[in-house]
């Protein structure tokens, strides 16, 4: 590329030229612009009116069937319309009020120093000095050594606060590791109950391609009924002895439930949704929110999606009733990865 | 007489005459009114087993074989019980028109009830298999919505959506919706676990249980959308679609009207 061509300095090329606006040399057209905004505050003035009109004369279960929509409530729709009428008026308007009647000449506003003038900031500083000799700070330190250090110190409860809300760190990672399914040393097995009913459940009510989601019994002692129901939630399925995989996994899962009946956490190990959606001819367990598959058949690896571990199996046995029962806890933690895990 | 005739303009004489009207129609209707339910269950004639043989035999066959023993085509139908037929045929979902990963509902369904009966007495001959629902189960009545409604939030919805909109699954295979889907057809559902679904029989979730969802969907169905447009009751999914299509559209219009100079 040369330079040739090009001159030495570019001119300024000044703003383009002032195009006027029709409401500006037509007064009919202004007058036209004038009434238009004008209609536009005045819907916006029957909008507000309508509004309070229709919260007071009209019943909150008045329905209404609207195309589109269905049956809905009349006063719902009321109040929304009415408002949207009533601020898109003085909005609309005062846009069209201002494209087409306030000027638009282009103007150039000048910058000026920001800093202000050097006798201003003198006399500034003065002041502080005063004030500061006046306030005695220079002759008694100690009161600006305690007085800094109270400021200092007052922004501590609050930091204190914050830390202590999230626990204690090395605890927490023993907590997490505890389901209200944990027998204790020679405790008797607790019973699977259903979820809704808490009614204990026989090995032989649960039919083939049947699914059960489970509690444990001990979820009527609990006082935390949510926390704890959101790590000890199980989800029972029974498949046929015959379909589970012939390897080790498959095994390991038959050996784990009792005649083809199988019990695993519900919490998925990604980011801990309850893992629900069963489909019983490919035994694929599926996880609503990032759809996470895990397949029942092989203890529940995943053969889908971002988890990365199998779904914790709770052992599950019955007792000399016939109810289900699960004799020990988790193996494992239930629930999403943390970074203390190894696996 | 005139006792009763100086006594017709009383306050309380129209309120009485109404009880009375009501309670004479009620107790017309339960005289003469159909128990289909009931007739279907106990009175299963030969004649009906044999007419649903000779429709087995010419429609449904082919994919599931003779005598019902399945094929590569289709499952065996031994002991899936009338409810089944009931649901599948019923539905429209069988017989099936193109191979597929799962049966959609049917736009028209192929027989009438008598024939679909037919059928269902056959296939119940059969094998014992859950029989068509009592009345009492599917219309609902005398269920607790409360109680359905926390059922159907723990059993249904991860796959059927809260509101019984339906949903995704793997490959292809979807939940289909529930919402103004007879209650007849949510319960034989539920007692067979047709296609993907899992099965949920009296002993999982007993029959008080069952009448209790399908109050619950119909008492949902009932209700208006309080909300304004409810786009399907699909979450997200539709909102955020919605909401870029159409709120962002009027954003950008706005702003190009609002930086467009006047005529």
């Amino acid at each position: 590329m040369s330079d040739k061509g090009l001159p030495a300095t570019f001119e300024n090329p000044g703003l383009p030229p002032h195009i006027h606006r029709a409401a500006d040399d037509d007064p009919r057209a202004a007058k036209r612009a004038e009434r238009q905004v004008a209609a536009l505050f005045t819907l916006s003035i029957i909008g507000t009116l309508g509004f309070i009109v229709s919260y007071f004369a009209v019943p909150n279960d008045t329905t209404v069937f609207i195309p589109f929509i269905g049956k809905t409530i009349l006063l719902n729709i009321l109040l929304g319309v009415t408002l949207a009428v009533s601020l898109l008026g003085i909005g609309f308007g005062a846009v069209h009020w201002a494209k087409t009647l306030m000027s638009d000449e282009e103007v150039i506003e000048e910058r000026h120093p920001i800093a202000s003038s050097d006798e201003d900031r003198a006399k500034a500083v003065g002041i502080l000095n005063a004030g500061a000799e006046q306030a005695q700070l220079k002759r008694r330190p100690i009161l600006k050594a305690t007085g800094a250090t109270a400021m200092g110190l007052f922004a501590l409860p609050l930091g204190v606060q914050l830390a202590g809300s999230m626990g204690n760190p090395t605890k927490a990672l023993e907590e997490s590791k505890e389901t209200i399914w944990d027998v204790p040393e020679g405790g008797k097995p607790i019973r699977l109950v259903r979820d809704v009913e808490r009614t204990p459940i026989k090995a032989s009510d649960v039919a083939i391609g049947s699914v059960f989601h489970i509690l444990p019994e001990t979820i009527k002692d609990s006082k935390h009924v949510l926390a704890d129901k959101a790590k000890a939630a199980v989800l029972l399925m029974r498949l046929h002895p015959s379909s589970f995989a012939n390897d080790s996994l498959g095994e390991k899962a038959k050996s784990w439930g009792y005649e083809g009946i199988v019990a695993y956490s519900k919490i998925c190990t990604h980011v801990g949704c309850p893992v629900g959606l069963y489909e019983q001819q490919t035994h694929h367990l599926l996880c609503p929110c990032h759809q996470s598959t895990f397949d029942v058949t092989r203890d529940c690896n995943v053969i889908f999606g971002p988890a990365k571990r199998a779904l914790p199996q709770l052992k599950i046995t019955v007792d000399d009733e016939g109810y289900l029962v699960a004799p020990q806890g988790f193996a494992e933690p239930v629930g999403p990865s943390y970074w203390e895990r190894k696996k | 007489m005139n006792a009763l005739a100086a006594r017709r303009r009383h306050p309380a004489a129209i309120a009485l005459l109404l009880v009375l009207g009501l309670a004479l129609v009620g107790a017309a209707y339960s005289l003469f009114a159909p128990k289909p339910a009931q007739a279907a269950a106990t009175a299963v004639s030969a004649d009906a087993i044999n007419e649903g043989r000779q429709l087995f035999l010419s429609n449904c066959a082919s994919c599931h074989g003779l005598s019902a023993e399945g094929t590569k085509s289709g499952p065996t139908l031994i002991g899936v019980g009338a409810a089944s037929v009931d649901f599948q045929v019923g539905t429209g979902r069988m017989p099936l028109s193109a191979p597929n990963v799962q049966a959609p509902r049917g736009e028209r369904v192929m027989y009438d009830e008598k024939q679909i009966a037919a059928m269902a007495a056959y296939v119940a001959s059969l094998a014992p298999g859950p029989a068509i629902p009592d009345e009492k189960v599917s219309s609902g009545e005398g269920g607790d919505a409360a109680l359905g409604g926390e059922l159907f939030r723990v059993n249904c919805a991860m796959c059927h959506n809260v509101s019984g909109a339906g949903g995704a699954l793997t490959r292809g295979k979807y939940a289909p919706p529930v919402q103004g889907v007879e209650g007849k057809y949510i319960v034989e559902a539920m007692l067979t676990g047709p296609q993907s679904m899992p099965v949920f029989d009296d002993k999982n979730i007993n029959e008080e249980g069952k009448a209790s969802i399908v109050n619950y969907l119909k008492t949902f169905e009932s209700q208006p959308n309080v909300g304004g447009m409810n786009l399907g009751n699909l979450g997200p999914v539709s909102e955020g679609l919605f909401i870029w299509i159409f709120g962002l559209a009027l954003m950008i219009g706005t702003a190009f009207w609002l930086g467009q100079k006047a005529a």
